[in-house]
Formats: C-alpha cells, structure tokens, sequence
C-alpha cells in the first residue's frame, strides 16, 4: 500500500484520544481496525493528514451483560462478539453476521464500533443492530451521550458522531422471554460487500404471538434501513405464512435499491423478499427450538 | 495404483515426495522480484490514462519535477528519439512502450517517473498533468467490423478498418453440404469472456544497468527468461544491448498462468530508464495496475454449431470465432497459430468433418490475449465443444453420458488424425468416464435429480470429456518468433555423486526443482534429493522456450529423460571397465551396474561417477555430464473427465457447488501429489470464469471491475471438495510416456459447471448460459423467460 503521507499517533487511554482529536481538528481520523479506512487510503480516496489509532486503548474493548443490556466495547473485535457464549445465548445472529463479514483476518482486527461509526449502508452491522434496537454511546470532551441507533446514521458515510466525538458503546437490550434471531446476505463470493442482506430479531409472549420484531436491511438503501412495515406485518401474530409472506413483500417494496455490478433493482428487491422470508422463518425457529 | 520402480530413498517417478522448493517458501525465505535488493535503487512509478481513446495534447512534468527526490519523468517523446517508443508483440504487432499522441485504453502507460523512493514516485504520478482530447472508442468487437467504425490503428500504413487476421481450418464444403442435410443441427452464441490470471504476485522487475561493463541484468517476473533475453537484444541492440551483455534472471515467481510471458512495457520502460541514469531501477505493479493493465485471456465469442443425427451420432462441427484483442495483437500464441490450438476443438469424439474459422479485431481494451493456463485457446475450443455436447442430447433428448459414449474416440482409434489436422497420441475416453460416473454415483444421482424436480427444486449435473493438447511444440510447426520450441536439460554430476541439473524452463509453482529431480533419479538412480535444480538464469541455464501452455514435462522433462539415458550409457561404459566385463554382461537396475549371473559384483552410480573424475577408460572424456535439447515428434494429448453437482437455491439462486468429480489422465505421473496439487489449482481456477470471473467495460471503455473487490476470484470457501482420480495411458512418443497436467483442469472445468447449472434449469426451456453464471444471471434468464413467479418463487 502507498497512501499519501500521514502523521501517526496511537494514544492509550480515551481522554489522550479526545484531546488529539480537538487538537488536530478535522484533518485527522479515527482508526479502529483499519479495514474500511485503510483501503480508502490505500486507493488514495481518503488522505487524512493525521490517524489517531484507537488499539492501545484498551478501556474501549469489553463484552459483558449489565442488567438487561449487552454491552459492547467499541473497539471489540468482530471475532470476538462471534465467539463469545454470553452473546450466543441471546443473539446467534453475531455467528450469523460475523461469519459473513471478510474473512477471518478482518474479524481479527475489524471492530463492531469501527463498523458502526464508518457509517456505510453496505456494511453488514448496522442492519444488525437496528433489528436488535440497539443504543450507541458517544464520548466527547464534554461528556458522554447516547443516541437510539434510529438515530444514528445520518447519510451515506455521516453518523451521529460529531467534530471531536469519538465512537465509545454499543448496549443492546437482552430479551426477556423467548426470542429468536438470524442475518443472511447474499453475496457474489466471500468478503464482498451484500447485495441484499437481512437481520430479523423476533420476540415472542407466553402464547406463542409475536411481541417484537426487528427488521434491519443491507445495501438496500442509502442508509441502513429498517423494515418498519414488516415488522409491523408480524407484531401480535402467530407468524403463519401470510404474515411472513407480507413482511418480505414490505421489505422488498419499501427499499431503494440502486443498480449495480450485484444486480439490477428487481433483483435485489427479489433477493430482499427471498432473505426475509428465510429469514424470519430462521429467527422463529431459533426461538420455538431453545 | 501408480507402480514405482525406484525405491522410496532414490525417489524416481511415482512417489509423491514433499516439494523440495516448499522449505524455503514456508519459511518465508523464497527470492521474488520486489525481494531484490541492490544497492542505490531508483523506483519506477507509471501515470495511466484514465480515458479508454484519447489524444494526447500535452504532458506537463514540471510540479512533479519540483518534487524532492523525483529524478525523471519519462514520456513517449524521450523513448522516441531511441526509437524504443515501440515494440513488437510475439505475434508481429506492434505495441506502445509509451505514447507519443494516443492512448489507446483505460490504464495505459503514459509516462512513467523516477524517483528515490516509492512513496516519492507514487505522490510525483498525481502531479504530473496530461492533457487529453477524448474520442469515442471502440469497445464492442462486433461495432469494430462497422464501417463507420473509427479506425484505431491509423498508426499502421494502410490500415482502413479494425479487422486483424482472418483464419480458418477444416473441410468447408463438406461440413456445409452435412449441414444442410442433417436431421438434427443446434446452434448457440456463446461469450468466452475476458479475464484475467490475477497472480498473487503482480508483475515487475529491477533493470540494472552498469555503465562501465556495458552490462544490463535484468531481475523479471518473466516465465520465458531465454526468449526475453533475445527480444531484449533484438529491440535495443542497436544501443549497444547485445545479447551477451544481457543477463535476465527469474527469481522465484509467485504464480505466472500465462501472464507473465509478454514483455510489458514497464519492463522496457525500466530498462531504458537504468540505461540512460547508470543506476538500478524497481518497478512493481500494484494490484489494480496488474488486473486493468496486463494482458488479458479468453474473450472469444463463438457461433457454435453441430450436426447429429436423431439418435445421437455426431456428424461435423461448424464455428466462428471473432477474437477481441484490444488494440493490438498481443497473444502468446506459436507464430503460425494465430488461433493457439483452437482447432482441437472437436475434442474427444469422433467428428468425420468440421470447419473453423476465426477473425480478430482491434478494440480499446488492453492487449492479449494470454493463454491463462491454457495451451493456446485450447480452453475456448473445449467449452465450446463441451457444451455444445450437452446441448445436442438435450436436442435429442438423450443422456449426455450415453451421447459420449456413443461418439468418443476409442481406444483403438489412436493414432487418431482428427478433421482439423491434429494426430492424438493415445487416450482412454471410456475409461475415464466410467470412472467418473461410479465416483459420483451417476445414475442415482439422476434419479435424485427426477425426484428433486418434482418438488421443485433445482439440482443439475454436468459433464465435461475433454482433450486437452500441450507440449509445444515439434519445430516443424512451433516456433516463438523464428526460435523453435524445443526445450533443454543439462545434468552435470559432482564426484561425489551429487548433481545440478539446470533447464531453460521456469516453475512459478509448478514444482520442478522436485520433480524434474525425481526424472533424473528414475533414470539414472541418484536419489532426487542430492539433485539441486535451477532454472532462469540466462547465464548458467541452457536456451529453452520456459514454462507455459504445460511444456515443461513435454519438453525439458523428456530432455532431462534423454540426457540422463545419455549418462547412463556412459556409465555403463565405465561399469564395464571397473568390473572388467563387457557391457553386454551388465545390467541395470536404478542405481546400480551388476554383471549378470553374479549380483555381488556391482557397481554403484555414485561408485561410477567417482570413477568418471578419478579412473576413467583411457580415451573416455573425463566427468559426468550431458546436455540435451529435446525436440518432440508431437503434441501429448492428455483428457479428462469431469462431473459436477449443483444444488441452485430456488428462491436467491445462489449456487452451491455439492460435488465435483475430476478423472485425469496424463499418462505416466511423476509425483501424485505435485499433480493432484496441481489438479486442486487448475479446477479453482476452472470455477473462476464459469461462475464469479469478468473483465468489465462500459460504452465508454472504462473497466467497472478493476480492483479485486469486484473481480472476484474464489478463495477457498467458493471452493467445493474436490475430488480426483485418474487413468494411466503414456504417450507414445514421449521418453517417459508423461503427457502434462497443470493445465487440464482450468480447461476441462468450466464446462463441466456451466453444463451442470444448464442441466438445473432445464426444466424452465434455458438451453444456454454464457459463463460466468451468477445467480443474477439465472433471476435474469427465468424473468425473461417469464417462468420466474409462477413456477419457483411460490413453489
């Protein structure tokens, strides 16, 4: 790789990270594990003149259940959320997800955070964590926020994060009673971007009726896109197949695909029908089957 | 079973010893291009046109003159003042080594910087500006034929269209009037299309030139090094760089497939700019440099025809081929082939006519086409062949195996002359094939299959028998630039019984340093492992053509057969006269003279080769050498038969590739391993171009997939289990009777896939899909065939 020249400097604690971010203003970034930057730079896309690299910061990587949250370190790395049992239990959708991301080298250094904040429609993620409702937690100088992740993604590479914030925790809210959750792309080859892609999370009452549904969508849209009419096709039934089969023809209808290399939009609106189907069918097996 | 008459220790043909070459590659001590290091290096950095058909108005060097560390900016004006802003490709074209006024496609070369450093170059190519005056280019091969047709080659006097060479083969006449009156004649139009070998390592090299000694040696990532070494001379002899004062050396090379016989023009570029500044210069490719600039392969489109008879007896084959070769012809093809082997392209079945034909044009798409692990096209010939093959049983409505039985050639038809003028060695189509089928279960599977589609879902099976033909080549026909294509060995054996063997060859992987050992140790019994082989370098190594279009075994490892045979005679000489019986009293086994009716009077090899230094026959030349150049009498013909099983979702259409057969035959094998590794090699790189593998180009002539994000290149999870096998038929003609491997894979692969996903989806009307087929091609063909909701989303 032979990106254009760059000042490097790797802080060990947050407070360091912030005070270089206000320091240095807009020129720099923020580098987490390297694989959305790195090949921006490397194709000379994006030039910043500093990096602040977050991978000293040790304060920022954790996985752990406080209370009815799963709470996850920004800098966490994808491997990590794959094989954790504690995440398992609730969200087997990590495996899904983290199976479909790259390659295993990326999962070894790529973070959830870093994912996240990159702020890339066509990442993987964040359909995942809007089907889960998570929250994002954002340090600045002055303290810290957090943003419901509806919130969150603002446009194409713009999120929630502002001049001199960096991206520090993401919770998710652990299901009370039975749950069920799955993700699945459809890709051209390992490693590539989705050409649709699906994450259902599913909650279910004592009866057996649909409480919840989350619905998030890959690549489907400019920004990150929840399904809000599938998910409101399955609350308060029993998922039979009419109301799947009307949550995957909502999904297909209500996303904005663009024509490219993947396929043309009917495809890929064929494709998020098909994935959400499968789907929702998986999320609800999963739930029915612990 | 393979028999192996060496014993383990010696290591001869047949057992599969660990590659000698993997110690150092595994521990990170193998020696490639950008490993080479010398001392007071400059780094070359290369501006690329980002238009696909431009003028060139003006180039200004100045800002990234003022670059500290940036030493030159060199253009196509400077070359041509040393009339080195051309060069010749290997077939007679001509081709820019730097532009003097047109850029002739995306990421062409328009001027190249040096620098001290990389990162100094790399910065220096964005400040160098380039005017240009952009034209409407030229991108379908079949608009290039247009009379309105803008002519992309006004270099060439003369020229008033895009049309290249015309070429054809086969009975005309005859195939026309069976045509007309055939019973049955089916026809498709298929797109072989452009790809690339997409190496891991890209291409590049360090020209150094000293001027005191008038010396240029040249570290390349070339698979050819003798021939380049000769094309260096006959390009820039006239400023002083005559053949001996050339040395090219191929380091280890990280993978050529075929992509790396051209001479690029950042070679030449490299060369002329140590040339003039004394001092050595580095230029490596990036990836995406590699994959939009160098020579492509295939992109063939072939109007195929066959016909049969009503019960499935094969009758001529009719094909027209029109060749995009960019804008210049840029093949690595044996001078009078300006089609490689295409003609082979009636394949393993007993064809009584066929007639071919190909034209060739100029497009604004980079030059080539290479023969991406391919002997010469012959991968086109065999997808055409192959599923044309399929698409005649579906026709008739017969099984595709039973139609290869039916109209294989058989056993005892070799020497087989086919319709287009080739003589096949030897083959065993049957037994191949049988093989096959009792590997994968065949005629249960087909039952699963009829079970499967009534359900609905989407399962197919695919065959491919194919001939392959490599070993180029006898030097009546095969030639590179006037040098015929033999190829050479030279064993020189220490006293103490130790040897090098050196040949004009190139492995890029391929395994030679131990299986051109494990030759040697068959034929004369000294143990593979105290035989150290090189290859590429011009100046220890004997002349040969390099590695290519699976030569090697053909070539320098039928040389390296004849001249330890040329050894052995010797040392039964010398046996004779340490043991003081005549040479007709000895006999041999692998590594040992013994005098017959009398086993413990021996002589070792090693005993004898001592004896060649120390107390050698009065009148016998001293030492233990012998050098061969080995001229084939024929081609080797090895075949394959191949069988694939897919499953197709039937709601994404995403494909899952459950089984894949492959049964080779390249007669006698030197190491399983090596050529079962091979095998695993070449079928990944046979499901690249059928199912993920495009060059890419919009109207305009950009290439939309020029980084590996979008060229997709399986990796091992796109990759099935493979499994292998093989039969055993030598080639006659061949000292060893080996025929070649490294290819049959990528060639026979792709057609076994494409006939398989065709198979799945017969039962909506699809008779033909062009590689690579995706599943959006399959949502493509159902939604215009209109079957797409109705018959298998609701199913």
């Amino acid at each position: 790789m032979i990106p254009s020249s760059f000042d490097y400097t790797a802080p060990s604690s947050l407070d360091e990270a912030l005070k270089l971010l206000r320091d240095l203003g807009d020129e720099a970034k923020i580098l987490a594990g390297g694989h959305s930057l790195i090949p921006m730079m490397k194709l000379r896309f994006a030039e910043p003149e500093h990096l602040i690299d977050l991978n000293n910061v040790s304060e920022l990587s954790y996985l752990k259940i406080d209370g009815d949250m799963l709470k996850i370190g920004a800098m966490t790395r994808e491997v990590e959320t794959e094989e954790s049992t504690d995440v398992a239990r609730y969200f087997p959708i990590f495996a899904d997800v983290a199976k479909l991301i790259a390659d295993p080298q990326v999962r070894n250094f790529g973070t959830l955070g870093g994912n996240l904040a990159h702020g890339d429609a066509a990442n993987d993620q964040p359909a995942v964590m809007l089907a889960l409702n998570a929250s994002v937690e954002i340090a600045g100088l002055n303290g810290r926020r957090t943003v419901g992740i509806d919130d969150f993604f603002y446009g194409f590479y713009a999120t929630a994060v502002q001049e001199g914030e960096i991206l520090t925790e993401i919770s998710i809210p652990i299901p009370k009673g039975r749950s069920g959750n799955a993700y699945h792309k459809v890709e051209r080859k390992v490693g590539d971007y989705a050409t649709g892609g699906v994450a259902v999370h599913l909650e279910f009452d004592e009866q057996g009726i649909c409480s919840k549904a989350g619905i998030g969508l890959t690549n489907v849209n400019p920004t990150p896109m929840r399904a809000v009419r599938s998910e409101a096709a399955l609350v308060g039934t029993i998922l039979n197949d009419e109301a799947i089969a009307s949550a995957a023809q909502y999904a297909s209808e209500d996303c904005n695909p663009s024509s490219d290399l993947r396929g043309d939009v009917d495809y890929k609106r064929h494709i998020i029908r098909a994935v959400t189907k499968k789907m929702i069918n998986k999320a609800k097996q999963r739930a029915f089957n612990n | 079973m393979i028999q192996c008459k060496t014993s383990k220790e010696i290591g001869g043909m047949g057992h599969s010893m660990k590659r000698k070459e993997d110690d150092r590659f595994v521990h990170g001590k193998g020696n490639y291009t950008d490993d080479v290091k010398l001392p007071g290096t400059l780094y070359m950095d290369i501006v690329r046109s980002p238009y696909a058909y431009a003028k060139i108005k003006n180039i200004d060097s100045s800002d990234a003159l003022k670059i500290p560390g940036v030493l030159a900016v060199i253009t196509g004006k400077d070359l041509e003042q040393y009339n080195l802003h051309w060069m010749p490709t290997l077939m007679s074209d001509t081709q820019m080594v730097l532009p003097v006024d047109t850029v002739m496609y995306q990421a062409q070369e328009v001027a190249a910087i040096i620098a001290t450093e990389k990162y100094i170059a790399r910065d220096a190519r964005e400040a160098v500006k380039v005017e240009y005056e952009v034209m409407k280019p030229v991108v379908d091969p079949f608009k290039a034929l247009d009379s309105d047709a803008p002519v992309l080659r006004s270099d060439k006097e003369d020229k008033k269209d895009n049309h290249i060479w015309h070429w054809e083969v086969g009975q005309k006449e005859e195939t026309e009037r069976i045509f007309n009156e055939a019973e049955v004649v089916v026809k498709e139009q298929m797109h072989i299309p452009r790809i690339h070998v997409a190496s891991i390592e890209t291409c590049g090299c360090v020209a150094s030139y000293d001027k005191v000694d008038n010396h240029l040696t040249m570290y390349m990532t070339t698979q050819a090094p003798h021939a380049i070494r000769t094309v260096i001379a006959l390009v820039a002899g006239h400023v002083g760089l005559t053949e001996e004062k050339v040395r090219v050396i191929s380091p280890d090379i990280g993978g050529g497939f075929g992509g790396k016989v051209p001479v690029y023009p950042g070679y030449v570029i490299a060369i002329a700019a140590s040339f003039l500044i004394g001092k050595p210069v580095k230029w490596i490719e990036d990836r995406s440099e590699n994959l939009q600039a160098d020579s492509f392969a295939r992109d063939y489109h072939i109007t195929a025809e066959l016909a049969g008879t009503k019960d499935g007896k094969i009758l001529a084959t009719r094909m027209k081929v029109l060749a995009d070769h960019g804008y210049t012809d840029a093949s690595a093809n044996p001078s009078k082939f300006p089609t490689g082997m295409f003609s082979i392209a009636t394949g393993s079945y007993d064809y009584p006519n066929a007639f071919m034909e190909a034209d060739a044009v100029y497009t604004n798409k980079p030059p080539g086409g290479v023969a991406y692990r391919c002997s010469f096209r012959v991968t086109e010939a065999v997808h055409a062949i192959e599923r044309m093959t399929d698409r005649y049983a579906l026709e008739i409505g017969k099984d595709p195996a039973a139609l290869r039985f039916h109209n294989f050639i058989k056993k005892d038809q070799f020497p087989y002359h086919s319709p287009t003028g080739w003589e096949y060695d030897s083959g065993d189509y049957e037994a191949g094939l049988k093989l096959a089928m009792k590997a994968v279960d065949y005629d249960n599977l087909r039952i699963e299959q009829a079970e499967k589609r009534n359900k609905g879902e989407l399962m197919g099976i695919g065959l491919s028998t194919f001939t392959e033909v490599v070993g180029a080549g006898p030097s009546k026909d095969f030639d590179i630039l006037g040098i015929k294509m033999f190829d050479s060995a030279e064993i020189r054996v220490h006293p103490t019984g130790k040897a090098i063997a050196r040949f004009g060859t190139k492995s890029q992987g391929q395994g030679h340093e131990t299986t051109y050992a494990q030759i040697i140790a068959e034929e004369l019994g000294i143990p593979a492992k105290d035989i150290q082989i090189e290859e590429g370098d011009t100046d220890t190594a004997p002349y040969g053509l390099g590695t290519y279009a699976s030569r090697s075994t053909p070539t320098a490892g039928a040389a390296a057969a004849v001249a330890a045979r040329k050894l052995r005679d010797k040392a039964k000489k010398i046996a004779a006269h340490l043991l003081e019986v005549s040479e007709d009293d000895l006999e041999w086994e692998p590594g040992k003279f013994s005098v017959k009716g009398a086993p413990e009077k021996a002589k070792t090899i090693q005993e004898i080769v001592f004896a060649s230094y120390t107390n050698h026959p009065q009148g016998m030349e001293a030492g233990f050498e012998a050098t061969h150049y080995y001229d084939p009498p024929n081609l080797t013909f090895p075949s394959g038969a191949y069988i694939c099983v897919v499953d197709i979702d039937s709601d994404t259409f995403e494909i899952k590739v459950r089984k894949f057969v492959a049964i080779d035959d390249a007669g006698h094998i030197i190491n399983p391993m090596i050529a079962q590794g091979q095998v695993h090699g070449g079928l990944t790189q046979g499901i690249a171009p059928a199912m993920y593998e495009e060059l890419i180009y919009d109207d305009d002539g950009n290439i939309l997939n020029g980084t590996l994000m979008d060229y997709l290149v399986p990796t091992a999870v796109e990759s099935p289990s493979w499994e292998t096998g093989h039969t055993v038929t030598p080639s006659p003609h061949h000292p060893i009777g080996a025929k070649g491997i490294g290819e049959s894979p990528t060639v026979g692969a792709p057609p076994a896939i494409a006939n398989a996903i065709i198979d799945a989806l017969k039962p909506y009307g699809i008779t033909h899909l062009d590689i690579p087929i995706t599943p959006y091609k399959i949502f493509k063909a159902l939604k215009d065939k209109g079957v797409l909701d109705k018959n298998i989303v609701e199913s």
